[in-house]
């Protein structure tokens, strides 16, 4: 804007002046700290299911809904077309039959939500924000078990609506549906905090995607084989404490003990109501644990 | 064919810093349960072949040749520096080749002797059992390194694929569908294993020389063809 030539101040100091160039300060409101989580929390939500992203992200998360969803229609389907009286598979074990769908979610989504902010170094951006590092963890554990939440939740709802347009018995039906909600809302919380544990780790979205399937299927499965062998060998007193080595065994006996839910081995029997009650706790810690990680990781990441 | 420098690289970027941490826990899972197993149980030839066959070669051998083989070339072509490599004078060929020659050389130490060291726990190699198997994960990391480095050359969701291919194919609709378990890796290398016990132990859907026949065509053809699409890569930006 201004044509003038510039003076030495001090040959000329009253020849100086501000030119007002028509810059003008933001004085629209201010959203501040919870606006800014509130939106973190439903960016990151929307893109555990690619929404808002390119066609090529939906592919994979909406394939594992779909494929989280189908087995609940065929087995709505089946009920009203024969008019059975009970649904052909427990609400609460719905998540433990397609966990590996769960695992192959998880893995792919968690470090698509906190691996690629640490690899293209956009943490220190969002720090310059109103939020602080507690808002950051919260709103991506959050939105993670939110994610999972839905995905795991949904089929129940499928399931609980089938039953209900079977003429099952509504209170019933809707006890054990909310008893099936109780144990999918735990399963969310942890693993979708195992998951964004292991992918916060890594700014390597390969790695992180192979660090989560590990720990949850091959947990499962050397913590399913070791319980066949101590059956097998009657070690049966052993077999409800290495129920506590697999977070998916974990949320397994919680719901067999407090949920009313068959235990995921019913040969090999639940494990016993002071069993359950460390289950419950291993499960609360392993959530607060997470979390704490997760608190301690980005306490000076990216910068 | 074999390029030093390319090889080197490659291992720093699978074993470097903490990403081997990865690599050393299914191995040590492994020799972990050998060992309970062992304590629980004592020697038994069918525990061992089950173990082995179950955990190892089933859930250990094509974790471990995703994360080579899709390690070895995925996370360049992911970040783009991959061009840097491919400026310099060096045919795509050969550095396909000596990814594949790193990524089956890590999968081979990191399935293939804690399965031997396992078997040695689990019953001494009676009948062989430790042998065979270690003989299967030798064979499956050549044929899984060569698959998923192809993976990570065509696709961004290397990693999900291979694991979808592992765990849903081979263990899932294998146990389900008797086709399914023609086309498997770990069918393939079960026939080799059930050459060496020889008896009933180890079995396989898949005759040996079928066997050998389709290893060595996945082998060959996913290391062509990865070595196609690399001579014709384009890199895309980021999602």
């Amino acid at each position: 804007m201004s044509t003038q030539i510039p003076q030495p101040s001090q040959a000329a100091p009253d020849t100086t002046r501000i030119h007002n160039i028509g810059y003008r300060a933001y004085d629209g409101p201010r959203l501040g700290r919870a606006y800014a989580r509130r939106s973190l929390f439903s960016q990151s939500l929307r893109g555990a299911y690619g929404l808002g992203r390119s066609a090529k992200s939906k592919v994979l998360p909406m394939l594992l809904f779909g494929v989280m969803c189908i087995p609940a229609l065929i087995f709505v389907a089946v009920a009203v077309v024969t008019k059975q009286s009970k649904l052909s598979i427990e609400y609460t074990q719905y998540a433990l039959y397609l966990q590996v769908v769960i695992s192959i979610y998880l893995a792919a989504q968690a470090p698509q939500s906190v691996s690629r902010d640490l690899r293209f170094r956009t943490v220190p951006l969002y720090f310059s924000r109103p939020i602080e590092r507690a808002d950051y963890v919260l709103a991506k554990f959050g939105a993670m078990a939110s994610a999972l939440f839905i995905l795991t939740a949904t089929p129940l709802l499928i399931l609980w609506i089938g039953s209900l347009l079977a003429k099952m018995d509504f209170a019933e039906q809707t006890k054990m549906f909310g008893q099936g909600l109780v144990s999918v809302a735990l399963l969310s919380v942890l693993f979708g905090g195992i998951g964004l544990v292991l992918a916060a780790l890594t700014p390597r979205r390969g790695f992180g995607v192979a660090a989560v399937i590990a720990v949850l299927t091959v947990s499962y499965g050397a913590v399913s084989t070791l319980m066949g062998i101590a059956f097998a060998t009657d070690n049966t007193g052993a077999i409800q404490w290495l129920g506590l080595f697999s977070p998916m065994t974990l949320i397994d006996g919680v719901q067999s003990t407090f949920l009313g839910a068959p235990p995921g081995f019913p040969e090999l029997g639940g494990p016993s109501t002071g069993a359950g009650v460390i289950y419950v706790l291993v499960v609360l810690a392993l959530i607060a644990a997470s979390y704490g990680i997760l608190m301690r990781r980005y306490r000076k990441v990216g910068l | 064919m074999y390029n030093p420098t390319v090889a080197r690289l490659t291992y720093r970027a699978l074993l470097g810093r903490r990403r081997a941490l990865i690599l050393f826990l299914l191995p040590a899972m492994l020799l972990v349960i050998a060992a309970a197993v062992r304590a629980f149980n004592g020697a038994d030839d069918q525990v061992a072949a089950d173990v082995l066959g179950g955990f190892a070669l089933a859930t250990m051998v094509p974790l471990i040749g995703v994360i080579a083989g899709t390690g070895a070339i995925g996370p360049e072509i992911d970040d783009g520096s991959i061009v840097y490599l491919l400026s310099k004078p060096v045919k795509r060929s050969s550095i396909i080749f000596t990814k594949l020659i790193v990524a089956i050389a890590v999968t081979m130490v990191f399935s293939a002797v804690p399965t031997f060291i396992a078997g040695f726990i689990l019953n001494g190699n009676g009948q062989q059992v430790a042998v065979a198997y270690t003989v299967a994960a030798l064979v499956a990391s050549i044929a899984y390194s060569a698959l998923f480095l192809l993976l990570g050359t065509v696709s961004r969701h290397a990693v999900v694929i291979g694991l979808v291919y592992a765990l849903v194919w081979e263990t899932l609709f294998g146990s389900l569908i008797a086709g399914a378990r023609t086309l498997s890796v770990q069918q393939w290398a079960l026939a080799l294993a059930q050459k060496v016990t020889g008896d009933g132990l180890v079995t396989s859907d898949v005759a040996l020389s079928t066997a050998v026949a389709l290893l060595a065509a996945v082998t060959v053809v996913a290391t062509w063809f990865a070595s196609h699409k690399l001579s014709r890569l384009t890199l895309a930006g980021e999602e």
